[in-house]
């Protein structure tokens, strides 16, 4: 399995110096782009378009919370098994059904304000946890505990997409 | 790693080792080309002097064709075979169409992509567009004195594949060496970044005759990034056009129009439009071939009025793109307005209300997306010294997916993922002993695979029988750096492979490209042998050239009997570069591709090992 934060020079670590991932990411890319390469004979172009792809990819996933602490934990050997894995403790999901009437309140009355205060909350609780995984994977390097708090952190991502559409579906 | 330049102090590089490059804006309503010259990009003019070719195509009995300012003052006279705006036509179906009841053709539903009946026979959008490409290739090869080693065409941000892949095929019928396909809104940053030394988030606001592109850039030092891109590839200049069009139908109280009396009041109404930019009113007069005299007036706050919903169509996409890029308005530091419909006070005035601040006018908006362009292609051609150059991060602005059980469409590559991207997915049989999947690839970001667009349907067969859901195949999307899908699909439980790479359906199939290349030489008296003569040295030389400078900077990563390989394919090649036989010359080219493999996969990791090295001493 690729190690993407191995692939920057970076030592793997939910808490990033988004810097470095940047600058890592453009030097390479200044070697590998394909535009580098829009001249070259056939044989650097597949190599250009490959390196390229994989630097993306790889970016994507360590700039997103939920993909980077999942890839964390995968190397660590613990499967966050988001598909079936889904029994959470109650009061989230009581919590989570509460916030997803408000969003369809909010939708049907076409508030795009209840839309902004439901993301502004949003981002607050999605800090919150992501301090809580740092501190489980980086600090008590409690690998099994990270998991449970990703998939709630999964739940809130998927929110976040929702109150997408749903801004979509007010203007 | 850095290619070896000798030359004197003082001393530029011979001029014949500059590459000839352009750049093509081919646009709804106007084409042009542009080129660095001297280090300074500018836009070729033809030979009186008039810098835009009116994108205007006209098909005459006995395959004679006339392209830009000829065809456009025919174009009331002639309307059935003046082809105006054919680029709302590339890579879309009849249903896709807007107004297809006002546009005067003779349409032909084709499977995939719209074609025309001239008096020439059919054609299809990427016929018609590659005359205007040809037409601007002959125009820039005049002016440089030399065959074009490529050509970078740009291309709404929000084209989907479909409408990119046709753009492209229009630039090899062309006989374009196309280097890339860009991003207008992308182009535009380019130079205006360049020239302003900017640094910060930007808009780039594109209002084109036929297509509107809103996209999000993260300009800094030698990186271009664009950071969310949004648009309607159905809303332009054109469509104020249609409206004013339409009042004036409406106010006279005109019965319904032949194709003559359209194009004319058309063409009046997109005059009357240009017209109000600069005065609060204007008159629309025509002699209809009935006989009857149109004369009306109309002021700005009744096109305005009229108008008022087209502009509002802008603000979806503007905020769209704002939220995928987790920005307020007021986090962008400036935004440049492109193409010539953003004259109108009215979108001047949408712009700067909505974004708080008063939108950047200071680029020509009909030149800037061509002179971006040309900067792209001179970076592309390795003509500007590496620390000169830039790095462009460009974005796909539509998801791509496949159909899944129940219509639905799967997400595979989403939406603003940078580009070149690549997103495996795997998928299983869901009967015993199935033997055959098939697959429907889809882009869109609508969750009904009916309301997203179909690129493609393509069919795996030989998996070996098995129970059901124990097949794995996988199916991986490539998006490449012009942004073009492809897909291929792998079945590997049992170690049985088999797979297939589509490309998708609308496209043309190279071997057709080829026949329409050899008609329009024989209709342009090229001779088809020596052109392919002479395309082939170009790119066998390049290769050379190419091979000779990457063994010079990395031999040491060749073993002996490696490196002699490939000199002998050099070698190869060489000898035939000065004969006649251009298949002989691809062939040995292929050869040396091939036997340059290893070699470049080994050059690109050790350039990756460079990279990361020199930072990690720079960081301590």
């Amino acid at each position: 399995m690729h190690n993407h934060f191995e692939l920057f020079g970076l030592t793997p670590a939910f808490s990033l110096e988004k810097d470095l991932l940047e600058k890592a990411y453009r030097d390479i890319q200044s070697k590998v782009h394909p535009d580098r390469f829009a001249h070259a004979g056939d044989a650097e172009r597949r190599a250009s378009l490959q390196w390229t792809t994989r630097v993306n990819e790889a970016l994507q996933i360590l700039k997103n919370p939920v993909t980077r602490a999942k890839h964390l934990l995968e190397l660590h050997g613990v499967d966050v098994a988001f598909e079936t894995n889904t029994a959470m403790p109650p009061e989230f999901l009581m919590q989570q059904m509460e916030l997803r009437e408000a969003l369809e309140e909010a939708t049907e009355k076409k508030n795009s304000q209840s839309l902004d205060r439901l993301r502004s909350d949003l981002r607050r609780e999605e800090a919150i946890l992501e301090e809580q995984i740092a501190d489980a994977i980086d600090g008590r390097k409690d690998y099994q505990g990270a998991a449970g708090l990703v998939r709630k952190l999964m739940f809130l991502d998927r929110l976040d997409q929702e109150i997408d559409l749903a801004y979509e579906a007010v203007e | 790693m850095a290619l070896l330049q000798i030359s004197e102090p003082g001393q530029s590089p011979a001029p014949h080792e500059q590459r000839l490059a352009v750049g093509i804006d081919l646009g709804t309503t106007n084409s042009l080309v542009a080129t660095v010259r001297n280090g300074s990009a500018t836009v070729l003019p033809d030979a009186l002097g008039r810098p835009l070719l009116p994108s205007i195509v006209r098909y005459l009995p006995g395959g004679k064709v006339e392209v830009g300012y000829p065809a456009q003052a025919r174009q009331a006279d002639d309307p059935k075979n003046t082809i105006v705006s054919v680029k709302r036509f590339m890579g879309r179906g009849l249903r896709d169409v807007a107004h297809v009841e006002a546009a005067p053709y003779d349409f032909v539903d084709a499977p995939g992509m719209v074609q025309i009946r001239t008096v020439a026979g059919v054609k299809s959008p990427v016929e018609v567009s590659s005359e205007i490409l040809r037409v601007l290739r002959e125009r820039a090869e005049l002016s440089l004195q030399g065959t074009l080693s490529g050509a970078v065409i740009t291309v709404p941000a929000y084209f989907d594949d479909a409408q990119r892949q046709a753009t492209k095929d229009a630039g090899k019928l062309a006989g374009l060496n196309v280097l890339r396909l860009l991003n207008e809104p992308t182009a535009a940053a380019i130079a205006y970044g360049l020239d302003n030394a900017a640094e910060g988030i930007y808009a780039v606001y594109d209002l084109g005759g036929g297509t509107f592109d809103l996209s999000i850039l993260k300009l800094s030092k030698g990186v271009f990034e664009v950071v969310a891109t949004s648009g309607d590839s159905m809303l332009g200049g054109d469509d104020f056009d249609q409206r004013l069009f339409c009042w004036v139908v409406e106010e006279a109280k005109l019965p319904p129009l032949g194709p003559r009396d359209m194009r004319l009041l058309q063409v009046k109404s997109r005059e009357a439009k240009e017209a109000l930019t600069f005065h609060s009113e204007s008159r629309i007069n025509a002699r209809l071939s009935s006989g009857e005299f149109v004369d009306l007036a109309i002021d700005t706050e009744t096109f305005c009025r009229i108008t008022q919903t087209l502009v509002h169509r802008t603000l979806g996409p503007m905020r769209k793109a704002l939220r995928d890029a987790g920005l307020t308005p007021d986090e962008v530091k400036g935004v440049v307005m492109v193409g010539g419909a953003t004259r109108m006070p009215q979108i001047q005035r949408a712009v700067a209300e909505f974004f708080r601040r008063d939108p950047l006018n200071n680029l020509d908006p009909d030149k800037v997306v061509a002179v971006g362009a040309a900067m792209q292609a001179d970076v592309l051609a390795g003509n500007k010294p590496q620390g000169e150059d830039w790095l462009l991060l460009d974005v796909i602005p539509l998801s791509l997916g496949i159909e899944t059980m129940g219509g639905l469409t799967e997400k595979i590559i989403p939406r603003n993922s940078t580009i070149p991207a690549a997103r495996a997915q795997e998928f299983t049989t869901f009967k015993d002993g199935q033997t055959g999947m098939s697959f429907h690839v889809v882009q869109g970001e609508r969750e009904l695979v009916s309301d997203c667009r179909s690129l493609a349907r393509f069919e795996l067969k030989g998996i070996p029988p098995m129970a059901a859901g124990a097949a794995r195949v996988r199916v991986t999307f490539q998006v490449d750096a012009d942004g073009l899908l492809s897909v291929s699909a792998k079945e590997n439980s049992t170690g049985v492979e088999s797979s297939i790479s589509v490309k998708p359906s609308y496209g043309l199939a190279d071997a057709d490209i080829e026949r329409m290349l050899r008609e329009s030489f024989q209709h342009a008296k090229e001779d088809v042998h020596s052109r392919a003569l002479a395309e082939q040295r170009v790119e066998g030389q390049r290769l050379l050239e190419a091979t000779r400078s990457a063994l010079q900077a990395d031999k040491n990563l060749l073993r002996a009997d490696e490196a002699a390989a490939i000199e002998k394919a050099m070698a190869g090649l060489e000898s035939l570069l000065s004969g006649k036989d251009h298949r002989a010359i691809k062939r040995a080219a292929d050869a040396l591709n091939h036997a340059t493999e290893d070699f470049a996969a080994r050059r690109m990791d050790e350039g990756v090992r460079r990279a990361l090295a020199g930072r990690k001493i720079g960081s301590l």
